[in-house]
């Protein structure tokens, strides 16, 4: 048997099995004849969609840092928190680690995948070529993915609101909002996102 | 939603046909590449130290959930006690308040989910080792099922952060994180690293002979 030029098979990243690369009406999904894990999904303007969900989760995610995020009253006392100061609520002694975890999965990690994107697929939605690193910026952004847990962290919080329900008063400030916003958008971006759609853009823009 | 498929014939495996497939992009090479041309990462056919990836960090994974288990999570000072909270005292307490759906939800994030991950990968492990094998379909779920699950494990260990940020109220109450926060932590962060270490492609390179 003879094989078709590589470039024009695909391999299902889960069990490896060939497939040739076909043409997909709009909206078409194309999934592994072998395990069924979805190789490629066509969509029209999901680069353009994925770049402007970064740059409002961006924004949102410099809101949620700056902002107050919950306030809490006992007593007679106050204390405000913001995301920044419940990562560094751990930063005294053998904290430090747990901080900087916590600093990660919430913050960094999240942020550097939301830029990566923008700088691998910005420029292609504009019309320019891409820039130098742009296929590895691409790979980081999906390396990262499980990473990134803002999600998590929100599920966290309502768990924490619950459990402090008996002490004290707590009130819930703007940046808790741009954070559950940040999440919502985070969620539908990965679903829309599509690598293979990606990888052949850039292999597409490279080529010109 | 209309669905393309296309496969070559008797599905050849990238590996059967002598070529090497990207697990991060799905390109192709030709057998001998290092590097993906496509997205510059690492490539091989198969992952040959895998399991012993997936080995070493299941075990340090459940080592770290150990002290986790056993030590404090939440450190609680209010004017009148000092009391100091496990993984399994907090599920009590929440329940014991009536929380009902709160404490089930932090009981198999904690709880049920990092023991299913330890039992799940350490199983797959085996069975790859093992050989050929007709439930491929169902080893590949469970793959699948582990590896979008695990990073839930994390709820508690943000839980303690805000808590220790938030209830910071002078001498009405502090709350602190405890050892078994930072333990915890790293045991989830190792069972994801196991997770990610194992190569899906050695489950399906063990199906048996169709239909036997
Ligand atoms: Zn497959
Ligand atoms: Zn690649």
């Amino acid at each position: 048997m003879s094989l078709p030029p590589l470039d024009d098979l695909i391999a299902c990243p889960h069990c490896d099995t060939l497939h040739i690369e076909l043409d997909l009406p709009h909206g078409g999904q194309a999934c592994c004849v072998r395990c069924g894990a979805v190789l490629m999904t066509e969509r029209p303007r999901a680069l353009a969609q994925m770049v402007s969900f970064a740059v409002a989760a961006v924004i949102l995610m410099i809101a949620a840092i700056s902002f107050p995020f919950l306030d809490i009253d006992a007593q007679g006392f106050h204390n405000e928190t913001s995301v920044l100061s419940a990562v560094m609520a751990f930063n005294q002694g053998r904290g430090i680690p747990l901080a900087i975890a916590v600093a990660l999965f919430i913050i960094v990690l999240p942020l550097t995948r939301l830029l990566a994107l923008i700088y691998a697929i910005g420029p292609l939605v504009v019309g320019h070529r891409p820039r130098r690193g742009a296929r590895v910026a691409f790979a980081l952004t999906e390396q990262l993915r499980p990473w990134a847990m803002a999600e998590i962290f929100m599920v966290g919080v309502s768990v924490a609101l619950v459990k402090i329900t008996g002490i004290a008063t707590v009130t819930i400030g703007p940046a808790f909002w741009a954070f559950i916003t940040l999440v919502i958008i985070t969620i539908f971006n990965d679903r829309i996102m599509s690598r293979y759609t990606v990888w052949k853009a850039l292999d597409l823009a490279y080529r010109a | 939603m209309e669905s393309t498929r296309s496969g070559l014939p008797g599905l050849t495996s990238a590996r059967q046909a002598g070529l090497i497939a990207c697990r991060r992009c799905g390109q192709v090479h030709a057998a001998g590449a290092v590097r993906c041309k496509r997205c510059h990462g690492p490539i091989r056919s198969r992952d040959t130290e895998s399991l012993q990836k997936v080995w070493a960090w299941l075990i340090a994974g459940i080592i770290a959930f150990i002290p986790a288990n056993i030590y404090p999570m939440l450190l609680t000072a209010t004017l009148l006690s000092r009391s100091e909270q496990t993984i399994i005292g907090g599920v009590v307490e929440l329940f014991h308040y009536g929380n009902y759906g709160i404490a089930t939800i932090v009981f198999v994030a904690s709880i049920v989910i990092p023991v299913g991950k330890f039992i799940a990968i350490g199983y797959l492990a085996i069975t790859v080792q093992r050989g050929r094998t007709r439930h491929v379909h169902q080893h590949h779920k469970l793959y699948d099922v582990v590896e979008f699950i695990g990073r839930w494990s994390m709820i508690d260990v943000f839980v303690v952060a805000i808590l220790s940020a938030l209830v910071q109220l002078n001498t009405v109450a502090t709350i602190n994180p405890g050892i078994a926060a930072l333990s915890f932590a790293l045991s989830v962060v190792f069972t994801m690293l196991s997770a990610l270490a194992f190569d899906p492609r050695l489950i399906w390179d063990n199906e048996g002979p169709a239909d036997a």
